[in-house]
């Protein structure tokens, strides 16, 4: 075994063990929901900045950011922005959701919907939207940490890496049922240390290898012009696809369950505020890998699997045993947002599908999501091991624009009690079945043209869905109303901050 | 009003980057980085800043 294939061994075994070892945190009493899924609601600024980066910045984002700048130059860099704005909207949204889901005992998002608008098929509807956008995103962590495990040779790539991913992922299963969001909460530090390691030093060693940032950029400018839509700048026409990429993108981030698993287990509102201002410590980060894909192109790599990239740059620029940081890093990387994604995914059900939300808490209901995480995880694993990667991109597209058909509900739901709750519902639908259409429609592509008459405009699949959404819910609602028909009952109104 | 003015420090952010006619131009470079590059990573550094401020001038006595 080479030097790196030790220290990738050795940090994976350590943190299973802390995994198992994180039941222990906190005196941790693991019967309730609170405790088992939400840690307890104990967890401070430095814990949260841990796990909430733990959580959104996942390895696939870290692989996927990268190939996308090398397939297309500037438009992929709309990660970025996607990942700056994304806080300001976090600061206000969700410090309003968290203090009313503390004084209210919510769990998911589905709780405060039922909550607020005493709609049992909205509330149905709205967790299964967040398992359904869930699902492709564990499926390719799944699928980032196999390739890893493909790379690595020997008994670790038997199968193509199939047979290592399954041990991983069954040890992963264990842990999580056993510790709940304790589990990734503290295997959060371990990947977080291990990410800005492997790319800080990716960021200080490949540029200065391949002979600077200007030469990087003068070749990928060659380069790309040989590829449609692709160059170093954005083209004029291009320029609303990456604006409303950009922000359609960063209004759905913080409504996928695991975003709202992990900001829920926060110990305070100030935890929430204080974190808005410090996560975007790892927008850096993001930002430079996303430059990465451009040292890719610099040093001349013509491979079609745009995926392979980050890979190959760490395979051909770093010392053997920085490799197995990196390659554990990816692993790590993959694990934490996983589970907390399982976590979020079983919270939906035991407490909005197979349940209906109610204070009182059902008994019972934290042994049901404990089960069903270990659903989830195997469900994502028959997922990633029968079908191709392709089909979970094309998923996790599609599951993106369908999480973002819950932000009338949920997040103007904090704000106004307008709508009516059937126009939500009837908006909610026309926006999923319009995501999917375009989705299908268009090969994939997150960026559609849309044409009306003499005007035209290519933009963000999931932004022109939820206009076609809200425009439904906002004509609805007064039809609703003007039938009189019953509005539901307001159980969180004495709850929402002035 | 009062306290809450300060939120609207945080409508500068969607304006800086959700405009692409403002940066899309190569010059002037930082380090060899066209600035459409530097200039978006700036803004990370700026939002950050700006939440700090707005987190710490809106901040309520129960805020722990």
């Amino acid at each position: 075994m080479s030097s790196g294939t030790i220290i990738f061994a050795v940090l994976v075994l350590g943190v299973t063990i802390m995994g198992f070892l994180a039941s222990r945190w906190g005196a941790a009493r693991l019967n309730s929901l609170d405790e088992w899924a939400l840690g307890g609601r104990r967890f401070g600024t430095v814990v949260s900045w841990f796990l909430l980066g733990g959580d959104l910045y996942t390895a696939y984002t870290f692989i996927a950011v990268p190939a996308l700048v090398y397939g297309v130059g500037a438009l992929g860099f709309f990660a970025v922005p996607y990942a700056t704005i994304a806080y300001p909207i976090a600061f206000v949204v969700l410090s309003r959701f968290w203090t009313i889901a503390r004084r209210r005992g919510y769990v998911t998002s589905a709780d405060f919907v039922r909550d607020r608008f005493g709609d049992r098929t909205l509330e149905v509807a709205i967790a299964l939207t967040g398992v359904l956008a869930a699902m492709p995103y564990i499926a390719l962590q799944l699928a980032g940490m196999k390739a890893v495990f493909a790379q690595l040779g020997g008994a670790f790539s038997a199968a193509g890496g199939s047979i290592s991913l399954a041990v991983a992922f069954v040890l992963l299963a264990a842990y999580t049922y056993t510790s709940g969001l304790r589990a990734p909460a503290m295997i959060a530090f371990v990947k977080d240390t291990l990410i800005y390691v492997t790319v800080i030093a990716a960021i200080v060693i490949i540029p200065a290898k391949l002979g600077g940032w200007a030469h990087i950029f003068d070749v990928s400018q060659a380069t790309l012009a040989a590829k449609p839509g692709g160059a170093i700048l954005l083209k004029p026409q291009q320029f609303f696809a990456y604006a409303s990429w950009a922000f359609g993108s960063s209004l759905s981030l913080f409504i996928y369950p695991h975003s709202i698993t992990s900001v829920l287990a926060a110990k305070s509102r100030g935890v929430i505020r204080r974190n808005a201002a410090l996560l975007p410590v790892y927008s850096l980060l993001l930002g430079f890998l996303a430059l990465l894909g451009f040292c890719a192109l610099g040093a001349g790599y013509t491979t079609t699997n745009n995926s392979a990239v980050v890979p190959m740059l760490i395979k051909q620029f770093f010392p053997n045993w920085l490799g197995g940081v990196a390659q554990a890093a990816i692993v790590i990387g993959a694990l934490v947002p996983a589970a907390i994604m399982a976590i979020g995914s079983a919270n939906l059900f035991a407490s909005n599908v197979f349940n209906q939300f109610s204070t009182e808490r059902i008994s019972g209901e934290a042994q049901t999501a404990k089960w069903l995480t270990l659903a989830f995880c195997a469900a994502g694993l028959l997922l990633v091991l029968t079908i191709p990667v392709a089909y979970a991109i094309y998923f996790q597209l599609l599951g993106g624009a369908w999480m973002l058909q819950i932000f009338p509900s949920f997040v103007f739901g904090m704000y106004t009690r307008w709508f009516h709750r059937r126009a939500l519902l009837i908006g909610w639908l026309l926006g999923m079945i319009a995501a999917t259409w375009m989705g299908i429609a268009t090969g994939f592509k997150p960026n559609v043209t849309m044409t009306i008459g003499a005007f035209s405009v290519t933009g963000f699949l999931a932004l022109f869905a939820l206009a076609i959404n809200l425009a439904a819910a906002v004509i609805l609602t007064p039809i609703f109303d003007r039938m009189r028909v019953d509005r539901g009952s307001d159980m969180s109104a004495a709850a929402l901050p002035a | 009003m009062g306290k809450r003015a300060w939120y609207l420090l945080l409508l500068l952010p969607f304006i800086g980057t959700l405009v692409p006619q403002f940066y899309n131009r190569l010059e002037p470079p930082l380090f060899g980085l066209p600035f459409f590059y530097w200039y978006q990573l700036l803004w990370v550094i700026l939002t950050s800043i700006l939440l700090g401020i707005v987190v710490i001038a809106t901040r309520r006595p129960d805020d722990v």
